[in-house]
């Protein structure tokens, strides 16, 4: 075991990916000799020289364009888009083309891209630069979406996206690149759809994605020791596929399902995990779904004003306490 | 076919039979969807390459087998160029399970690619980027492949465009991008939404590009035009962008009559129909008219042969809808 940050297991994915494959490149902006505006690709250009790791122009429809057209034709790229608010002036590739090209052609082109991206708030970026997108990529068929919340989490989803054959975006958390967690030594792979059970309780099931994870093991902290409550937090991790399996089976042992969501309110992913559960498992619940999401609102940049939109451990508490006796 | 692409000077009758057939081929059987529309056989929608098979044939001709090609939603004649079967193409524009995507692509989205053909791109400038990503794959295997990526005057006013030029240029990627300028984005006249005269070829500068314009109903034009810069991209010279002066005889899609089209403007095109001058310069280039009267006759009987197979083909099963999301061959999206 070795203790990494965030941006360090980043790196790290990549790197035990592109040694392992010749055919994996990597290509974005300022990745290459600058190391990344979030300093997350330290390293892979010293290592795997220009060839492999390429400096793009802000074209953020030719990196992902060219990453699809070499996908198509044997290479297996991952495309950097430096902040995933920027995903909208490159959507077409992303949803029109990568994400169909598979279904139109009745399985003639094999699409094996891993688009990562740094997404969420938490950094005081205001409206354009701090968005929790994950939901916009979860709503298009043919697009597969990850978002890890801790180091060891990054390293082997990622390798586990770049050995898919179908496009992955990982959605990686800026606020978190600097978090530190132990990761395994040696080669780490892990699997998409499947969610991770991180606290087990009895009252409440919390659901939780990238860095709403952190949150909410606070407030279930919290929560037992000082209001008794007990919370099972269940850590998304995939959210295409999405491991209904364990998540339905931990909301029917507590009866209850809480979604901590820091994408605006409408059509966030909670809302379809709400669906889900109330349509299979609503014989199970023991009273109404809550969830918790940040207001549907442009985020503010103001630091006091940020705190106070996305959910806080203090408003994750609150809620849940009010709602859950 | 790499040494033919090479011989850029001399146009020997047997590469020039070569190009009448496939021109023969295109023009046929885009008749044919003409007419199968008509008759409510083909559904949706459907952009004709009529009046523009020069430019498919040239560059099919001139390409090597294992080169790719992107086109548009006007593509049925890039993909025919490529060798993709015909009962395939217009099973697919029928919704016919014999369709090259088994119907679920449809008119503007062919594709083959064991021939090479990357396919159909139905949002202007999408594929741009997308063939100098194979260019690159290329470069990158060192397999001196070539793509060549065909798109409309229109696509020269999107970002994707430029995005994709500058790009390959600084690169050096092995791509061709081919603008047929038909001069019509749609329904509106190119010149009148355009800052200069060739939309792309006076942009080409901007990427320090060449500035190439070719007749474009000149097969022999296209076709040398085509050869000359694919061996310079095999080579390792990089891109280039060549401009092909066309024009097409139908509107713009199946909806549209083009009746923006100030009068007499397509009758002095119809003069310089790429079949007409075509079979005019064979018989002055002294290959007998029996031999054109033969080709003639086998590509109508090859697009009738393809007709009557799509014709019989059923629709495409059901299981089909739910195949293919993903390449596990399903579309699970939940365990």
């Amino acid at each position: 075991m070795a203790e990494l940050t965030y941006r360090e297991a980043v790196a790290a994915g990549i790197a035990q990916e592109m040694r392992r494959d010749d055919n994996v490149v990597f290509l974005g902006e300022d990745i290459g000799a600058a190391g990344g505006v979030f300093k997350a690709t330290v390293g892979l250009f010293e290592e795997f020289g220009p060839r492999r790791v390429r400096d793009t122009p802000i074209s953020e429809q030719a990196i992902l364009g060219a990453a699809m057209g070499a996908a198509m034709t044997g290479l297996k790229p991952i495309a950097e888009i430096m902040f995933s608010d920027f995903l909208a002036v490159c959507w077409d590739i992303v949803a029109n083309e990568m994400a169909k090209m598979r279904y139109m052609t009745d399985g003639q082109v094999t699409m094996p891209v891993v688009i990562r991206t740094a997404n969420g708030a938490g950094s005081r970026f205001g409206a354009q630069h701090s968005q929790a997108v994950e939901n916009w990529a979860m709503a298009v068929p043919g697009l597969k979406v990850i978002a890890p919340a801790f180091p060891a989490d990054v390293k082997g989803l990622i390798a586990a996206a770049v050995r898919d054959p179908d496009p992955v975006l990982v959605f990686e958390q800026k606020s978190l690149y600097a978090f530190k967690g132990e990761v395994p030594d040696g080669e780490v792979v892990d699997e998409l759809g499947k969610a991770k059970v991180l606290r087990q309780g009895k009252d409440c099931t919390i659901v939780a994605l990238a860095l709403m994870v952190h949150r909410a093991l606070a407030a279930a902290e919290i929560l037992e020791k000082e209001h008794g409550i007990s919370c099972t937090v269940v850590d998304v991790r995939s959210l295409v596929p999405l491991d209904t399996v364990t998540i339905l089976a931990e909301v029917a042992k507590t009866g209850r399902l809480v979604t901590i969501e820091e994408n605006p309110r409408l059509c966030g992913w909670g809302a379809e995990i709400a669906s889900i559960v109330a349509d299979e498992i609503f014989w199970d619940l023991d009273g109404p779904i809550i969830r918790i999401t940040t207001p549907h609102l442009p985020l503010p940049a103001a630091d006091y004003l940020e705190d106070n939109t996305i959910p806080s451990v203090e408003r994750i508490v609150r809620e849940i306490r009010e709602r859950i006796d | 076919m790499n040494q033919k692409s090479k011989e850029t000077v001399a146009l020997g009758h047997d590469i020039r039979l070569e190009l009448y057939k496939l021109q023969l081929e295109l023009r046929y059987c885009e008749k044919r969807a003409y007419d199968l529309f008509l008759q409510n056989l083909i559904k949706g929608t459907s952009h004709l390459s009529l009046g523009q098979e020069a430019i498919a044939a040239g560059f099919g001709v001139a390409m090597r087998p294992d080169d790719y090609t992107f086109c548009t939603y006007r593509g049925h004649a890039h993909t025919l160029a490529r060798g993709a079967s015909m009962e395939g193409v217009l099973g697919e524009l029928m919704g016919r399970e014999c369709g090259l995507l088994g119907g679920k692509g449809g008119s503007m989205h062919l594709t083959d690619v064991s021939k090479g053909a990357m396919g159909s791109y139905a949002i202007i400038g999408a594929h741009l980027p997308v063939a100098a990503g194979a260019a690159w794959s290329a470069q990158y295997r060192g397999t001196e492949q070539v793509a060549v990526c065909f798109f409309g005057d229109g696509t020269t006013n999107i970002g994707a465009f430029h995005e994709a030029l500058n790009f390959s240029v600084i690169w050096k990627l092995p791509v061709i991008f081919v603008c047929e300028n038909n001069l019509y984005m749609e329904y509106t006249p190119i010149g009148s939404v355009t800052a200069v005269e060739h939309p792309a070829a006076d942009r080409a500068a901007a990427y320090n590009l060449e500035k190439v314009v070719v007749d474009g109903n000149d097969a022999d034009e296209v076709y040398r035009t085509a050869a000359k810069y694919m061996a310079r991209a095999r080579e390792g010279g990089g891109p280039a962008l060549i401009e092909c002066m066309t024009y097409r005889h139908s509107g713009h899609s199946r909806a549209d009559p083009g009746q923006y089209r100030p009068p007499g403007e397509l009758d002095r095109w119809l003069e310089r129909d790429p079949l007409k001058i075509y079979r005019e310069r064979l018989l002055g280039l002294g290959i007998v008219e029996a031999t054109l009267i033969d080709l003639e006759g086998e590509a109508m009987r090859k697009v009738d042969a393809a007709t009557e197979t799509a014709k019989a083909s059923p629709a495409p099963g059901l299981d089909g809808i739910h195949k293919n999301v993903w390449a596990d061959g399903g579309a699970a999206w939940r365990n």
